[in-house]
């Protein structure tokens, strides 16, 4: 029992982080339609950043500040000089500059901090509690910074005239042109968010994945398929998805090890969560393809 | 006085296709005219090319500014409002928020205030449905709310395309009487593009009839409601 209430608030953890991710993930396409594949390698590019400026002796919370912002300029810069003239291309065009992105921050964080894995400090203090057992001060930490950046965001987009503004743009590009909204900027304020949360989910999850060019690969998997359980066009439903995600990859394990000790077979172990999470997903998706929380859009023709 | 709105020459494109080739009238300052055609004579281009959503080319002088270079964006916070084709909802906004995002341009929040107590006066079904999701309202009061968000931009013309398209003639009957409300009381010019021409020379003091992207013929209302040409080809009698 106090085993699988241990893998519940890690898989809760981890998929704070997946929930991050798949909220970045949505922003760009509610907004855009396109699913940005470079989020991640954005992200561990912002964790590098953040890492640096600890090394020259920032405190880390005024270090992921910097970042948070540097990432932000990063993504709308992005969208501005990279994406903003490709707006009449074909998905597949755009999809290949994505992949482009990808491979540039790759190859440029390991150019510039070489490949070996660094450790990335933790902000939280190590400090024993009630619960101690069952869940880390880091784990903890993690939960509520991407809680509060959630909340954050949620009151942001619900209750300022930019946030309406931008999901005005995002939901009819045209009628909000005509009330007068820039929608061209909205678009490159939305990717300097996605940014921007991509950046704070790096460095979360830094700490306990370590830090290399390739750390964020599987977890943009797991954002990914977040936001597809939950609904790709629900950015509620996105953040559901991924603690679902995170909780699901922890409990395979989990029963996994426990068929294996009470049956001495073995089916699923460590090794295998991520295709078993993969496979519940999928499956999800074969029966609502628009995702738990997602909306059909029915288009009239 | 000077026309409110004075277009000459206006070619508009969609891709490499002409579509307007040369339109040129003009509207006066506080009056309604109306822009009559068939399908596919350029009667939605036109306002579309006035507030810059198709690439144009020509004049287009607004209030004494030429905006034919001008964003979208920029020639409604002008004071162009343009009331879209299929009504142009955000419909998963509450009905508060899309009037809301109109007014967030506008720096005199005493006006804000006022047209919104006018858009309720006007459209008092609006103000039961302040927080339910746009998407749910019917095609009327989508229709109503359509021109609510155009007149809380503050606007001096109102581009409306096709305001009476799909709805029953009781509600037909009641937009086009605020309409008329809306131009006298607020002062707004209007520009109305109409399938059903009979409504539309009744609201309208001016109108254009526009074939294949040139205007043929134009004058106003009550002379072209007696030509024999409009009757048999517009009002079917």
């Amino acid at each position: 029992m106090e085993q699988l209430i241990q893998q519940i608030a890690s898989g809760l953890a981890s998929g704070a982080i997946y929930a991050l991710v798949a909220l970045a993930l949505v922003m760009i396409f509610t907004a855009t339609d396109h699913l940005n594949f470079a989020q991640g390698e954005m992200a561990m590019f912002s964790t590098y950043i953040c890492w640096q400026l600890i090394q020259w002796g920032f405190p880390f919370w005024p270090a992921l500040g910097f970042t948070i912002l540097f990432s932000f300029l990063l993504g709308v810069a992005i969208e501005r000089v990279i994406l903003r003239p490709l707006h009449n291309a074909s998905v597949l065009s755009i999809v290949v500059v994505f992949i482009g992105l990808l491979a540039i921050f790759h190859s440029l964080a390991g150019g510039i901090w070489s490949h070996t894995i660094k450790n990335f400090p933790s902000p939280f203090p190590t400090v024993t509690f009630a619960g101690s057992g069952y869940i880390g001060s880091h784990q903890i930490g993690m939960i509520v910074v991407s809680l509060l950046m959630l909340f954050a965001l949620f009151a942001f987009f619900r209750f300022t005239p930019l946030g309406l503004a931008m999901r005005a743009a995002a939901q009819n590009p045209v009628s909000a042109r005509l009330v007068g909204v820039k929608v061209d900027w909205m678009l490159a304020l939305g990717w300097g968010l996605a940014a921007a949360v991509g950046a704070v989910a790096g460095a979360m999850v830094a700490p306990v994945v370590y830090l290399e060019p390739n750390m964020m690969a599987s977890i943009l998997l797991y954002g990914f398929a977040g936001a597809l359980v939950g609904g790709i066009s629900n950015p509620a439903g996105a953040v559901f998805g991924g603690f679902m995600v995170g909780v699901l990859e922890n409990l395979v394990a989990y029963f996994g090890n426990l068929t294996e000790k009470t049956f001495g077979i073995y089916i699923v172990g460590n090794g295998e969560k991520l295709t078993v999470a993969l496979i519940i997903v999928i499956t999800i998706l074969t029966l609502k393809p628009a995702g738990l929380f997602g909306r059909t859009t029915v288009k009239r023709v | 006085m000077a026309p409110l709105l004075e277009i000459s020459g206006l070619k508009a494109y969609y891709g490499a296709t002409e579509a307007l080739h040369g339109l040129s009238f003009t509207l006066a300052q506080g009056g309604i005219t109306t822009l009559l055609g068939a399908n596919g004579a350029g009667k939605t281009t036109t306002l579309r090319a006035i507030s810059g959503l198709v690439r144009r080319e020509g004049s287009i002088v607004f209030d004494g500014r030429p905006i034919e270079r001008m964003a979208t964006e920029d020639i409604t916070r002008l004071g162009v409002a343009h009331v879209p084709e299929g009504r142009g909802t955000f419909v998963g906004l509450s009905v508060e928020e899309n009037l809301k995002i109109a007014s967030y341009g506008r720096r005199d929040k005493s006006g804000v205030k006022r047209d919104l107590d006018l858009v309720f006066t006007y459209f008092p079904r609006l103000k039961e449905r302040i927080a339910q999701q746009a998407g749910t309202l019917s095609g009327g009061e989508q229709q109503m709310l359509a021109i609510s968000r155009a007149l809380m931009l503050g606007p001096r013309l109102m581009l409306l395309d096709e305001p009476s398209f799909g709805l029953a003639p009781l509600i037909v009957q009641e937009i086009f009487h605020i309409m008329r409300r809306i131009n006298e009381e607020a002062g707004v010019s209007m520009l109305l593009v109409e399938q059903n021409a009979a409504l539309a020379l009744n609201l309208a003091e001016n109108a254009y009839v526009l074939e294949t992207g040139t205007v043929v013929m134009s004058g106003p209302s009550a002379e072209l409601k007696n030509d024999e040409g409009i009757r048999k080809s517009y009002l079917g009698y």
